[in-house]
């Protein structure tokens, strides 16, 4: 047999990479350069007016502390998403793992949140923690805990953290408890046999051994704090209150969407797009040496 | 927009596209924004048009909330797949009138189609938020609504106000505010929900103090905002005083809150007057409604409050024809007895004068005298430079400024004046942006 297969001519690793690379080219580069472009151009919304600028759209964004505000609105809502949710899950997939009766129920329930689209999870939310409607608001009111998310900056960012963090669990919990059922349990076995405790189990054994799941989950969860949880954000605080949970995301859109400001949006979301090849970036050279596969 | 729904939408649009020339008829589309009862409305409204006639079909079409509707109308726009009608709600009035050949005006339609139109058969406070300052109408209004103040009569008994004698001023509001407060609604005494729309929109019309320079923006785009005068700033002063102790309580950005006063929540609140089909149905408490209040001091205050809801506006581009089965629609939907009938079953404003005086004379206002309040409100007087409208461009992104800034001094971060002074700047800032673009 022959060992390294390989093609004469380029007409047929061409046409077999060809619906790989048109769908790359058709819905990633081609609408990434009409973004770069557009945050070029000041245009009115119909399109009927166009000037390029240079970097006019830049400029007046670095100027404005609305969106100054953003970076920092959106390191914390990341931080905090992220390390919440992919916290809670792993606890969640280690409990989940344990031999006990009726686990494939505890499962299937943990799974059910993922299946509900970001901005239902934000009404949800709303309806529970809604100053006036929320039946939780009522119960910390009476509890004499003064809740007010339409006015006070840091309810409000606890409540989309909550609702994006919520929405996420499932997602990290059923790929957390993928790679704790693919551990061989020979190895925690005869982990037990030497003696070692569950915590040094976990944190010797388990956790390198889920290395990989977990690199995979950080770089999956960003990417979601950064461009999933608009809707979130909308149906909750829409931004509010005074531009607290405005995140960068979140600006793009009620910028672009709400505000048919075109070439302010394109503008931003070329940032978003570099910052976010810088952290993949950073994160496949520096944190992925420390995955062990 | 999800990619499943803009899949959709192409496919819709390429089979509309696909088998309109196999009618004889002339097809006009409408694309719209409402739903529920309100979209029964329009169904049937096209077709009895239908019925009426044989040359034109009106094809109406849900496209989603107000802003998605701006949206998709603007994308068809810019794919050249523009339907003829499209209902824009009036905050997107400034985007829309600034796209020279985006648009059709009204009353040059009317004019080459050979309709009979007299634009002073329309009510002026309703038609001049959309016609130019000499007054060419722009835009067909179509269901309008105007800010009033609803308040609970048994919220009112049980803290001792007269339930038949609503607070006309807000010295007045503010007291009965603080007698509620005390009566058991110690959560909010009073509150207004669409805040920019109640605290800088309406005031400035109520108390004919300008929002702006320009006739509030409907002289040209070169407008400059100026609302950081005295009687703002002692308004937000107030509410900021009174939001310490929730005898006012802030009820957010867009309706929302609303609720808040049909659960009983909050027994007054400004919002508006389309809030009455949701009392009617969910208030479990006699209520009513009455103007808003207004700052005695002020110079001729009340004035005429301004409008809220949305227009139809006939894009630009299409076959003479085409707009030649619009305007037939706009005379159609102008028609005295229809006006009667839109007014009295959905709660609509009515558009003209004819129909208004109809309903008036019949008696129907003696039963339901909270249909006629945002009409006394919007007749109280002739409009002026101040209380004509406003037309801004990117409104919808300033409003959410203008919000900010008054959030951040709700909640203590900024003082009232330095709130309003950045209200004013930021709102500036985008305006001029705004000019440049529509300028040419």
């Amino acid at each position: 047999m022959q060992k390294n297969a390989y093609f004469t001519g380029l007409t047929v690793p061409l046409l077999l990479l060809a619906p790989q690379l048109v769908i790359t080219v058709l819905f990633f580069y081609w609408p990434a350069s009409q973004a770069v472009w557009q945050s070029f151009l000041l245009q009115d919304a119909f399109g009927t007016s166009t000037e390029f600028v240079w970097f006019e759209n830049y400029q007046l964004l670095f100027s404005d502390p609305g969106y100054l505000k953003a970076f920092w609105n959106t390191a914390i809502f990341s931080s905090f998403v992220c390390v919440l949710s992919l916290g809670l899950a792993l606890l969640f997939a280690v409990m989940a793992d344990r031999q006990i009766r009726g686990a494939e129920i505890y499962k299937t329930l943990l799974i059910w949140p993922y299946a509900v689209a970001p901005a239902v999870a934000g009404v949800l939310w709303l309806f529970m923690f809604d100053p006036s409607l929320g039946m939780l608001a009522r119960g910390l009111s009476n509890l004499g805990i003064a809740w007010n998310p339409r006015l006070n900056g840091n309810d409000a960012m606890l409540l989309v953290i909550l609702a994006a963090t919520w929405k996420q669990i499932s997602y990290n919990f059923l790929f957390f408890l993928a790679g704790l059922q693919s551990i061989p349990k020979s190895v925690i076995e005869a982990a037990v046999i030497d003696g070692a405790r569950p915590w040094r189990r976990f944190w010797t054994i388990v956790f390198p051994l889920l290395s990989p799941t977990t690199f995979f989950l950080l770089v999956v969860n960003i990417v979601y704090v950064f461009f999933d949880t608009f809707g979130i954000i909308d149906t909750v605080t829409g931004g509010g209150p005074s531009g607290q949970t405005e995140t960068l995301v979140y600006k793009v859109y009620s910028d672009g969407k709400g505000g048919s400001n075109l070439g302010g949006s394109a503008a931003q979301s070329v940032i978003l797009l570099i910052m976010v090849i810088g952290m993949t970036a950073v994160q496949f050279r520096f944190i992925e040496r420390k995955v062990s596969y | 927009m999800t990619v499943k729904s803009m899949i959709l939408m192409s496919v819709a649009t390429v089979a509309m596209a696909a088998s309109a020339p196999a009618l004889a008829q002339t097809e006009i589309q409408w694309w719209h924004a409402l739903t529920g009862a309100n979209n029964d409305v329009v169904v049937k409204l096209a077709e009895d048009f239908n019925a009426s006639q044989k040359d034109y079909k009106i094809v109406p079409a849900y496209k989603g909330s107000y802003p998605d509707t701006l949206n998709a109308g603007i994308a068809a726009f810019r794919a050249n797949a523009a339907p003829h009608i499209l209902q824009v709600f009036e905050v997107g009035t400034g985007t829309m009138m600034s796209a020279k050949g985006a648009v059709k005006p009204v009353f040059e339609l009317m004019k080459e189609a050979g309709e009979a139109f007299d634009p002073k058969s329309y009510l002026p406070a309703i038609t001049g938020y959309y016609s130019t300052a000499k007054g060419d109408m722009l835009s067909m209004p179509f269901n309008s609504s105007s800010m009033v103040m609803w308040y609970n009569k048994d919220a009112f008994k049980k803290a001792g106000l007269n339930p038949d004698a609503p607070p006309k001023t807000w010295p007045e509001v503010f007291e009965a505010g603080k007698k509620l407060k005390a009566a058991g609604f110690d959560k909010c005494g009073f509150t207004n929900a669409w805040a920019t729309w109640a605290n800088i929109e309406q005031f400035g019309a109520w108390h004919n103090i300008p929002i702006a320079t320009k006739a509030n923006g409907l002289d040209g785009f070169d407008t400059v905002l100026n609302f950081n005068s005295p009687l703002f700033l002692k308004h937000w002063t107030n509410l900021v005083e009174l939001q310490k102790d929730k005898t006012y309580d802030y009820s957010g950005r867009t309706n929302t809150g609303e609720g808040r006063f049909t659960s009983g929540e909050c027994p007054i609140m400004l919002t508006s007057s389309a809030f009455f089909g949701n009392v009617r149905a969910n208030a479990k408490f006699d209520w009513a409604n009455a103007p808003m209040p207004y700052y005695p001091e002020a110079a001729g205050a009340p004035q005429n409050s301004i409008i809220g809801g949305a227009s139809l506006w006939v894009m630009g581009g299409k076959s003479a024809a085409e707009y030649k089965g619009v305007a037939k629609f706009f005379t159609f939907l102008s028609d005295v007895d229809r006006q009667v009938k839109l007014h009295t079953e959905s709660g609509y404003l009515p558009i003209t004068k004819a129909a208004y005086e109809k309903v008036k004379a019949s008696g129907f206002y003696k039963d339901k005298p909270y249909l006629e309040t945002p009409l006394l409100e919007l007749n109280n007087k002739e409009p002026t430079e101040n209380s004509r409208g406003l037309r801004f461009g990117s409104l919808v992104q300033i409003r959410d400024i203008w919000s900010e800034e008054l959030e951040a001094a709700l909640n203590g971060q900024k003082t009232p004046k330095a709130a309003l002074d950045a209200a004013v700047e930021r709102g500036n800032q985008m305006l001029r942006q705004f000019e440049r673009t529509a300028s040419r």
